[in-house]
């Protein structure tokens, strides 16, 4: 609660500090709107549906590119883990396409699949997918050959072994692989909507675009706020729990 | 937490689980002329050369040595885990050509599985046994808890107990499968000396009770002259037997009896005898 309370405070602060910058008329309004005005294209926006429509297609693509790309990249981390030769042929691929920045993917994604959904998904599917790939692998070569032993007396080997023994113990590294799967999907969906417009669907970053192309601040930085808050709740509703049940199980991170 | 008795089977437990919980016959080992070399950076190492030792029914058998005399490897032949270079291990009879539920292992420290908690860590094994119910692992796992007298920490992460408290769950995990042999490999070096006296008291009359062969590996003199009915004494460089002392003294044993001061001086001076040229101490 009292936690709590110090991040109310803060965020408060803010708006206020903006509020105060806003009324001293140092930047046209035009660049910077106030507080209300962006309260009230959002109050707008989610009044007629623009704001819940964006966001669900924003959502619908990026959870369905980064479960795909979760089932492919799990199953390819564990096999580049277990075989040497994956790792120096598939490991190092996905090594060297998760250097690069997955908004890269645009432009071939758009020209392989047009201006269609399966342009978006293919970037955001791109931009989990080599994330869960590496950190899987490492999560497995990192697990202490103790368990493997321990697990084999006690009469546990193929499948039971790599699902109750390899993959739980490598699970540490797994998750943060996946958070920065999604981190990387989250961002190239965002730049693909921005730079593309899809016929099939306005997604939240298309509409970030159109107010810049309409001079809307109030619209900008209202979509820029709920882009915010959904890499915010994605972080304390899904990663968090999993994150902290980690911690508590394996006795790592600070105090809670 | 000094285990004085060992516990009577709880009422509540069912006929099945009663079943699990009958002490099975402990087997005979026989390992014959085993030799196993390992190549390092600098070399190779004979690990074991033509070792050969037998083993009887609920006997518990010390294997002493310097670091790297190849005690530790023979423990895992024996295990299944490493296959010999050349030359047999047989239980009851039958070559092991792989890990096996009647013979298990337990490690030192860090072998528990952190993402389970203390019964899940005991119900690993118990959930690979087939032919049982669930409610009957869990009646064999609280069991094999109670007996290690941790109980009331059945739903506590590993990473929370006290080394102690560790090794007596690495206990209960490699007895709950109700194995015919237990192989121990250096359990108690990494913990303090009066956890492990309390240890040396507990692994004694649980060995009493469950009626196992126990073949354990240690560097500690004392240790293994407390605890074993035979001694075997490693030499390294490479890894043979080169000596064999009976413990003749009744149990259960306390590490700090005169008599068995005598024995550990016996063996220490042998040990002495042929690493001081390593220029290697045993403790």
């Amino acid at each position: 609660m009292k936690r709590f309370a110090s991040a109310a405070a803060f965020f408060g602060g803010l708006i206020i500090l903006w509020q105060l910058l806003y009324d001293a008329h140092i930047w046209s309004p035009v660049l910077v709107p106030s507080p209300a005005s962006v309260a009230n294209y959002l109050r707008g926006a989610a009044g007629d549906g623009t704001l819940g429509q964006a966001t669900l297609i924003t959502m619908r693509r990026l959870l369905i590119g980064y479960v795909i790309g979760i089932i492919f990249g799990l199953p390819l981390g564990l096999l580049t883990a277990r075989w040497n030769v994956l790792q120096d042929t598939v490991g190092t691929l996905s090594l060297g396409l998760q250097t690069l920045p997955s908004v890269c993917w645009v432009p071939l994604a758009l020209l392989w699949f047009g201006q269609t959904e399966a342009a978006m998904l293919f970037v955001v599917v791109m931009g989990t997918l080599w994330s869960v790939v590496i950190a899987t692998d490492t999560g497995v070569r990192n697990v202490p050959p103790i368990f493997r032993r321990a697990a084999l007396t006690m009469g546990s080997k193929n499948m039971h072994l790599w699902l109750k023994v390899i993959l739980p113990a490598a699970l540490p590294f797994v998750v943060s692989g996946m958070k920065q799967g999604w981190a990387f999907a989250w961002r190239s969906l965002m730049a693909a909507e921005i730079f593309v417009t899809i016929l099939t669907g306005f997604g939240l970053g298309q509409l970030l675009h159109f107010g810049r192309e309409q001079q809307a601040m109030d619209q900008v930085i209202g979509i820029m706020v709920i882009i915010v808050v959904i890499g915010l709740l994605a972080d304390k509703i899904f990663f968090s729990p999993i994150e902290q049940f980690l911690h508590r199980r394996w006795g790592t991170g600070a105090s809670q | 937490m000094y285990i004085t008795h060992v516990i009577p089977w709880h009422s509540r437990v069912t006929s099945s689980a009663k079943e699990e919980l009958e002490i099975v016959a402990p087997i005979k080992l026989a390992i014959e002329s085993v030799s196993k070399s390992f190549k390092t950076a600098t070399g190779t190492v004979q690990a074991l050369d033509r070792v050969s030792l037998k083993v009887s029914e609920g006997e518990f058998v010390c294997l002493v040595g310097a670091s790297g005399c190849g005690k530790s490897t023979l423990l895992n032949i024996i295990a299944g885990l490493e296959k010999p270079d050349s030359g047999s291990v047989m239980a009851n009879g039958k070559p092991v050509t792989g890990p096996g539920r009647e013979r298990l292992v337990m490690f030192q420290e860090a072998a528990l599985f952190p993402w389970l908690d203390v019964l899940g860590n005991v119900l690993f094994g118990l959930k690979l046994k087939p032919g049982l119910r669930d409610k009957d692992r869990l009646d064999v796992a609280k069991y094999y808890l109670e007996l290690v007298g941790l109980t009331r920490f059945e739903h506590a992460n590993i990473h929370e107990l006290s080394g102690g408290m560790k090794q007596r769950v690495a206990l209960a995990r490699a007895l709950a499968p109700n194995p015919r042999v237990l192989l121990m490999d250096e359990p108690f070096a990494a913990l303090d000396a009066l956890t492990r006296e309390q240890l040396y008291g507990d692994i004694q009359r649980i060995w009493k009770a469950r009626n196992k062969t126990i073949v354990f590996v240690t560097h500690n003199v004392r240790e293994a002259a407390c605890l074993g009915d035979r001694v075997l004494l490693f030499s390294p460089h490479p890894g043979r037997v080169q000596e064999e002392f009976t413990i003749e003294l009744p149990r259960p044993r306390d590490i700090n009896s005169v008599d068995l001061a005598g024995y550990a001086g016996r063996i220490m001076r042998s040990l002495k005898g042929f690493t001081k040229t390593e220029g290697e101490v045993a403790e």
